[in-house]
């Protein structure tokens, strides 16, 4: 590939380092990243991603940004409150960076929709913030056989695990959503936004690596941050038999929304 | 010496003297020989030096005052 001079200032930092150099970066502004959800997590990520040159940037987000929102989501200013997220993110990605194409999604991802969505990118990254959403990219991302980061933030903390095919999946861990009424969301229980920043830049990383073929993934084991007392612990996993999605006896054999799922597993049983 | 190809890096500053020696080198192939012709002062120190470090064969290094050239072997 021929980069401008533009380009090998622009990304010299990128290409000094042995693991990327010209041909890894290459392999960055070839990369298709889709981002769900352009709020905390998706913010660092996405503006981590343009600025590294990942060459195709997608940002499914189906609401408009709000003054709550500024507190942690990066990505959008005081000026964009009432403005589609998609657009908001799109701005700033091509402002920082004119190398890199947006793809705007402005949907709520379902069962009906996410696996057209996801079918072309290289690498999903949740960036959503309600259990249901994230359920269902792991599951679509486990039919469509794609890489994913797994990110969810609380208050101080934070979790995150990246899914390739073949390597524990959410549901090995978590077989299915908490109730509706055990756990608090966001907006009911706060988060610090420098959470969403450290846990969304992760992810950008994990994007970033999967993308160069270089250094080891976040697979089989996961990340725990806690920003309050500043630890961080990384624990050990493994696939789980009985998972009900990529278990030796799925019980999930297709694409359904989680509240439909719930009703299925629960008739099941 | 005769190399492979010759790049004239005169007028570009570090470290990106050194990014377009080192993207030059990558697509060269295992074993050929590549020039280049840098400024005075901290490039023709500080090139060789990374170029090293990234496990190339810095071959030659002219430093006449004027004319700074290094031969680097890809390995």
């Amino acid at each position: 590939m021929d980069f401008s001079d533009l380009q090998i200032e622009r990304y010299s930092r990128n290409m000094i380092l042995k693991e990327v150099g010209g041909k890894g970066q290459e392999r960055l502004l070839n990369g298709r990243v889709l981002i769900i959800g352009a709020g905390g997590l998706g913010s660092p990520c996405a503006l981590y991603l343009a600025a590294a040159g990942v060459g195709t940037i997608g940002i499914v987000d189906s609401d408009k940004v709000d003054l709550s929102n500024l507190q942690r989501q990066i990505i959008h200013f005081t000026k964009d409150i009432g403005k589609k997220k998609v657009i908001s993110a799109k701005e700033k990605i091509e402002a920082l960076n004119p190398d890199i194409r947006v793809n705007v999604h402005p949907l709520r991802m379902t069962s009906e929709n996410i696996r057209e969505t996801i079918k072309d990118y290289h690498f999903v990254v949740d960036g959503t913030d309600n259990f249901a959403s994230k359920f269902l990219i792991n599951d679509a991302c486990y039919f469509e056989k794609k890489p994913f980061s797994h990110g969810g933030i609380l208050r101080f903390y934070g979790q995150t695990i990246t899914y390739v095919p073949g390597t524990t999946c959410l549901r090995c861990l978590f077989p299915a959503p908490p109730p509706l009424d055990q756990v608090p969301t966001c907006s009911q229980a706060g988060v610090l936004g420098v959470v969403a920043g450290i846990l969304g830049t992760i992810q950008a990383a994990e994007a970033i690596k999967y993308l160069l073929g270089a250094g080891s993934l976040l697979v089989d084991r996961i990340q725990y941050i806690d920003i309050f007392d500043m630890n961080f612990q990384l624990i050990k996993v493994k696939r789980n038999d009985d998972c009900p999605l990529c278990g030796k006896h799925p019980k999930i054999t297709e694409l359904k929304d989680e509240v439909e799922i719930l009703c299925d597993l629960r008739g099941g049983n | 010496m005769n190399p492979d190809k010759t790049i004239d890096l005169r007028g570009v500053s570090c470290p990106v003297n050194f990014v377009k020696t080192k993207l030059a080198l990558e697509y060269l192939e295992e074993g050929q020989v590549l020039e280049v012709i840098l400024d005075p002062g901290e490039p023709i120190i500080n090139v060789p030096r990374s170029i090293r470090e990234e496990g190339h064969l810095v071959l030659n290094i002219i430093n006449n005052g004027d004319l700074c050239k290094l031969f680097i072997k890809k390995t």
